[in-house]
């Protein structure tokens, strides 16, 4: 398999990325996204999320499409989040997870997605534990998909949630200081964050025990193309933080253990709710979950008033509407007309 | 390719053709109570914002309303329209108690009504549901009709009717074009 190794430094930050939403075959990750892709993609969103509040939670406007949600990781709210975000815009929704599946009597991922293709789904949204196989699903099959998340490398649709929650919190991401800390190595949504954060204007900063971060973070020869600050010192860190992101800490994605106790990693990296009354006043706590509440983040932070992770749960759904339909939309064979003006499409629309 | 211009209404017309259809409105719903105006974007929500402020000139109250963008409800969708989505608002408190006026520009084949229908219901369940346009140019593909019309247009296949406002297009008129021939 052509592993894409999730490379902490793939591009400079600045690079002018020149795909447009209309052109786009996948989500794969926000690398190859520009400011005004991820822009259209927050404004969609924001007007999913109100589709959402509606009595009638659906739209018809992927009636007939099928969307497959291919699951090789546990996962219970990113996949019911596209399941529902698929669902609320009328589309028929399969799940099929590793276990109880073919894949147990050794199908491969890429039999897997031809299968499932011919069986009609027309959007796949795939979740595996190896970086790179949305990237190999694409290239060697061409069917629509979307990353939900592949192993150490990207989680490009929670990023998008993250920026949309942000933005909503703050009115901004421009000049805010978004803190991730923990377990930076092994975490997609860090990388997709990143990425994602600084595009729209954030200054991201990295913090945790140095075993968990990147080796390309740490030593003299730490060279990043990226704005990305890296902080071994969370109180200090913290104290000009707008948004504290703990992460939890990847077990599944390690055979040693980063830390020698779980006490001193909560005690040292933790975000308790005494070190968050140490940061600005205004700061949020968002977590991308599962929590391991007591571990990185204290019970009374993460239900607490300064927390939006509830928030992050409802955009994820407004976000994975738009990215759904945006996808629909450029991989519909009709889509190179899709740059129609609006006063021509509005005289014939009547 | 080349088109040719005939403008049918200037902004006077315009002007009074909207105080008509603001009167026809409150009169056929017996006053202004639980009246909700409805603007179907684009330009659909000029209109209704000004049929608002004309019957403010007369009854001295000013009328709820809302917009509605019917893009995810097209039975065209992904056939090469702009699919940009705006913002939809409808300030009611109960919709079951809601006469409900759709406002839109130009009716043509009526599909786009049927959409905004849909629409309105996935909002609940409106006492009634009225229509207001501008032009009506004939060939309907669907059982619709208006209820409120500023003005009749006979057209023909090949031509477009377009309508002009200032709060969009610098300028009140309404033009139909035609494709000039060579």
């Amino acid at each position: 398999m052509t592993e894409r190794l999730p490379s902490l430094l793939p591009m400079p930050i600045g690079e002018v990325v020149e795909h447009r939403w209309h052109q786009r075959r996948a989500v794969l990750d926000l690398d190859d996204f520009s400011r005004e892709e991820i822009e259209i993609t927050l404004e969609t969103a924001v007007r999913m999320r109100e589709i959402l509040g509606r009595p009638v939670r659906r739209v018809p406007a992927l009636n007939g499409r099928t969307v497959i949600n291919l699951f090789y990781e546990a996962s219970t709210r990113t996949r019911v989040s596209f399941e529902l975000a698929a669902k609320s815009l009328g589309a028929d929704v399969v799940n099929v997870s590793a276990s109880g599946s073919s894949i147990e009597k050794g199908e491969t991922l890429l039999d897997t997605v031809r299968t499932l293709r011919s069986l009609g789904g027309d959007i796949l949204v795939l979740r595996h534990p190896h970086a790179g196989a949305p990237n190999l699903v694409l290239d060697t099959t061409g069917m629509p998909v979307v990353n939900a998340g592949d192993g150490s490398h990207a989680h490009p649709t929670q990023a998008l949630l993250d920026a949309l929650t942000i933005r909503d919190h703050f009115g901004r991401v421009d000049g805010l200081k978004v803190l991730i800390v923990g377990d930076i190595a092994h975490s997609r949504v860090a990388r997709s964050n990143a990425w994602g954060l600084s595009m729209l204007g954030a200054r991201v900063s990295f913090c945790g025990p140095p075993t968990m971060l990147p080796a390309t973070c740490l030593g003299p020869t730490a060279d990043l193309p990226w704005p990305i600050q890296v902080e071994l010192d969370l109180d200090r860190a913290m104290a000009d933080a707008q948004v504290v992101m703990p992460l939890r800490i990847q077990w599944e994605r390690q055979e040693e253990r980063p830390i020698s106790s779980l006490r001193e990693y909560a005690r040292d990296y933790g975000i308790s709710q005494e070190r968050l009354c140490r940061a600005p006043s205004e700061a949020v706590v968002l977590h991308p979950g599962p929590m391991n509440e007591g571990i990185e983040i204290a019970p009374e932070v993460a239900h607490g008033p300064q927390s939006l992770v509830g928030d992050q749960v409802t955009n994820g759904v407004a976000v994975r509407m738009a990215v759904l339909y945006l996808l629909v939309a450029s991989t519909s064979d009709t889509a190179d007309s899709a740059s129609n003006t609006e006063r021509s499409s509005h005289a014939r629309a009547h | 390719m080349a088109t040719a211009e005939r403008a049918i209404l200037s902004a006077d017309e315009i002007r009074r053709m909207l105080s008509r259809m603001a009167h026809e409105i409150v009169e056929h719903n017996g006053g202004t109570q639980e009246l909700l105006l409805v603007g179907i974007r684009t330009r659909g929500v000029p209109l209704a914002n000004r049929i608002q402020q004309a019957v403010s000139g007369f009854e001295n109250t000013a009328l709820p309303v809302g917009q509605l963008d019917i893009t995810l409800y097209r039975d065209d969708l992904f056939e090469g329209r702009s699919l940009e989505l705006q913002q939809t608002a409808f300030p009611v408190v109960d919709m079951a108690k809601t006469h409900v006026i759709l406002v839109d520009d130009v009716l043509f084949t009526g599909r786009t009504v049927r959409a905004a229908l849909n629409a309105v219901m996935d909002y609940g369940r409106p006492r009634s549901v009225g229509l207001a346009v501008l032009i009506d140019r004939g060939h309907r593909e669907l059982p619709i009709r208006p209820d409120y019309v500023g003005k009749n247009v006979p057209t023909s296949l090949d031509e477009e009717v377009v309508v002009r406002l200032s709060e969009i297009d610098g300028r009140d008129e309404v033009v139909i074009q035609r494709p000039r021939r060579g």
